[in-house]
């Protein structure tokens, strides 16, 4: 599966296609939604996506409009224009004037800071989405979510008395004990440790395995996105700039703004100089040097102007210039500042352009690294990735 | 101490405080979550009888019910004797003279009440009518609390506008406010300082509870 890149303004190359064509099993949404935040200018949001069963990761930096198009698949916004359909059921559209209550879209939904009734039980809470059942299965259901979740022995407690990650279980378990036909969680692990974090994770993928619903999950945490995600979304300023697994998302990022949430330290400009058909790679021209990178090859003709985005972690330095090695760009240069936050060192070397480098004390003292000193860049040709400017 | 207008006045403030709670839930829902643009002008209306002469909405209710009114002759109609200056006249007009007292607190509450809880109660799949039930307004209960309380002390002690629609017809709608009222004009002051006292303490009490309760409930949650 390729990334496909959606071009602003234009038409996503995934076929979202009418209400419920696309993924019967899945969601299909196509949302406008003008919103007009306080006093701060508009915002648009404007996505068409589809989510089949399983987990959809939805990632972007804050004030992209995740929660906001999250409010509006629950029904707690209403968009301006647009259609939501779920397994072929349509829960909104604007032009047929279909508009599902929150309350009748049967789904699960996660909130930020998790919004559990604070008057109300542990179990009083998981019990809560339950109202339309029997007793008995209710409490039979509830006592079983909470044991799968491990937060069997809270069931008695208030929120107010537990910690945080047992919130978040909490928060998980009335949430899915309804078995949603959506569940949508907005940055349930927020601000949790990693072991915690993992377990909830681990706890969540078996119970998707069982259940095969669409979850879309927002965060802007690029382990979570590796962690969980089976697909990857990237919303930016209301849009939905790329979609595709979170390797080819986030790793090989066609998109400026895509490379920036997912860490790439260095984006310059550059210019094809020529492309290699039969190697399967490209020369560019780093603007305004005389730096030559060697790139997998992309479908651009030499002169286009492109740009290539490059990790400060996938640089190598070294203090000689290194022979026989399969890396194809050396490139000469000064290390201009050493700056040390915790355990890593970024340094910043001057070959023409200004590269970022990360790399750890030891190897900073066993080069004997300082301002001044004559470096050559190591970069292999895969850890250069074009990007299209937004 | 004149203990049938003691009694007609509980029952009287009894009768407007259920009867308040029934109207004030709906209405101070509805001014919480209405979208409206124009609900501050039922805001106003709910206020109003906050800032006028007791006189002046006394007379206007007297005008709607009385028997030139189309309220006032369909009463007629049905029951065959006027409502002004009946006690069905007094809780009428007690129900308008102390709406603010049950609907501003109970909105004040509703509105601290975080939108995130109905959102996730909607969610949930929970009507609005549960939502309302079993998460705004226990979450609202110190808001409840001092709506009946301000409710049933201010009816306790009305004077003005019982004075105009009901007047002053022991066992129907003499008040204690009015046998107080009755007691000093007859220089009879340690009968009137007897009923006022009782007056005063009932007012104490009710609302000392009301504040020994909002701390309590403060106290429950503590993270917030």
């Amino acid at each position: 599966m390729a990334v496909e890149v959606v071009k602003r303004g234009g038409k996503p190359a995934t076929p979202a296609g009418g209400p419920g064509s696309a993924a019967p099993a899945g969601l299909s949404a196509h949302i406008q939604k003008r919103l007009r935040a306080n006093g701060s200018r508009e915002f648009m949001l404007d996505a068409q996506l589809a989510a089949p069963p399983g987990i959809t990761i939805l990632f972007g930096a804050s004030g992209a409009g995740k929660t906001t198009l999250l409010d509006c698949l629950a029904g707690l916004l209403e968009p301006d224009a647009g259609h939501i359909a779920l397994r072929g059921r349509v829960l909104f559209d604007k032009a047929a004037g279909v508009n599902l209550p929150t309350c009748k879209r049967s789904l699960g939904y996660v909130f930020q800071d998790l919004a559990l009734f604070p008057h109300l039980t542990v179990e009083a809470n998981v019990r809560y989405g339950l109202a339309k059942i029997r007793g008995e299965e209710q409490a039979g259901r509830t006592a079983a979510i909470l044991e799968s979740l491990r937060a069997a022995h809270l069931r008695a407690r208030y929120p107010g008395e537990i910690s945080g990650g047992e919130r978040q279980r909490v928060a998980l378990a009335r949430a899915l004990v309804t078995e949603p036909e959506l569940l949508l969680l907005d940055e349930p692990l927020g601000g949790l440790d990693a072991p915690t974090k993992s377990a909830i994770v681990d706890d969540l993928r078996a119970w998707n395995r069982a259940h095969q619903i669409p979850i879309l999950y927002v965060t802007h945490d690029r382990g979570e996105v590796f962690a969980l995600g089976e697909r990857a979304i990237v919303l930016e300023v209301g849009r939905l700039i790329a979609q595709g697994t979170p390797h080819e998302v986030l790793n090989a990022p066609r998109q400026e703004a895509v490379a920036q949430l997912a860490g790439f330290e260095n984006i310059f400009d550059a210019t094809v100089d020529a492309t290699h058909e039969a190697q399967g790679t490209m020369t560019c021209r780093l603007a305004g040097t005389a730096v030559t990178l060697e790139v997998p090859l992309s479908r651009v003709a030499p002169g286009v102007r492109v740009r290539v985005a490059v990790r400060a972690g996938d640089i190598l330095l070294a203090t000689s210039r290194p022979q026989d090695i399969s890396a194809r760009n050396i490139i000469p240069g000064a290390v201009l500042t050493l700056e040390q936050r915790d355990f890593m060192i970024t340094a910043q070397v001057d070959c023409g352009v200004r590269f970022e480098v990360h790399l750890t004390p030891g190897a900073r003292d066993s080069l004997q690294l300082r301002a001044g000193r004559e470096v050559w860049l190591v970069l292999k040709t895969h850890s250069c990735q074009l990007v299209a400017s937004t | 101490m004149d203990w049938q207008a003691f009694l007609l006045t509980v029952k009287l403030a009894v009768l407007v405080t259920a009867i308040l709670l029934v109207l004030g839930l709906p209405i101070a829902y509805w001014l919480t979550y209405s979208p409206r643009r124009w609900k501050f002008l039922i805001e106003a209306v709910v206020g109003m009888p906050l800032v006028l002469p007791p006189t002046v909405l006394g007379f206007y209710i007297l005008l709607a019910l009385g028997s030139k009114s189309p309220i006032g002759r369909w009463w007629e109609s049905l029951t065959g004797h006027t409502l002004a200056f009946t006690f069905e006249a007094l809780v009428i007009g007690s129900v308008i003279y102390s709406l603010p007292f049950t609907v501003q607190p109970l909105a004040a509450a509703f509105s601290t009440v975080d939108r995130k809880f109905v959102a996730a109660s909607a969610t949930l799949g929970a009507s609005r009518l549960r939502t309302f039930f079993r998460i705004i307004l226990p979450l609202s209960v110190s808001g409840l609390l001092t709506a009946i309380a301000l409710t049933f002390a201010h009816t306790m002690g009305e004077f003005g506008v019982v004075l105009m629609v009901g007047g002053n017809i022991p066992g129907v709608t003499r008040t204690v406010s009015i046998d107080i009222y009755d007691q000093v004009q007859a220089t009879n002051y340690a009968s009137a300082n007897q009923t006022a006292l009782v007056l005063l303490a009932i007012s104490f009490v009710a609302l000392s509870l009301v504040y020994a309760w909002n701390r309590k409930v403060w106290a429950i949650w503590p993270w917030r």
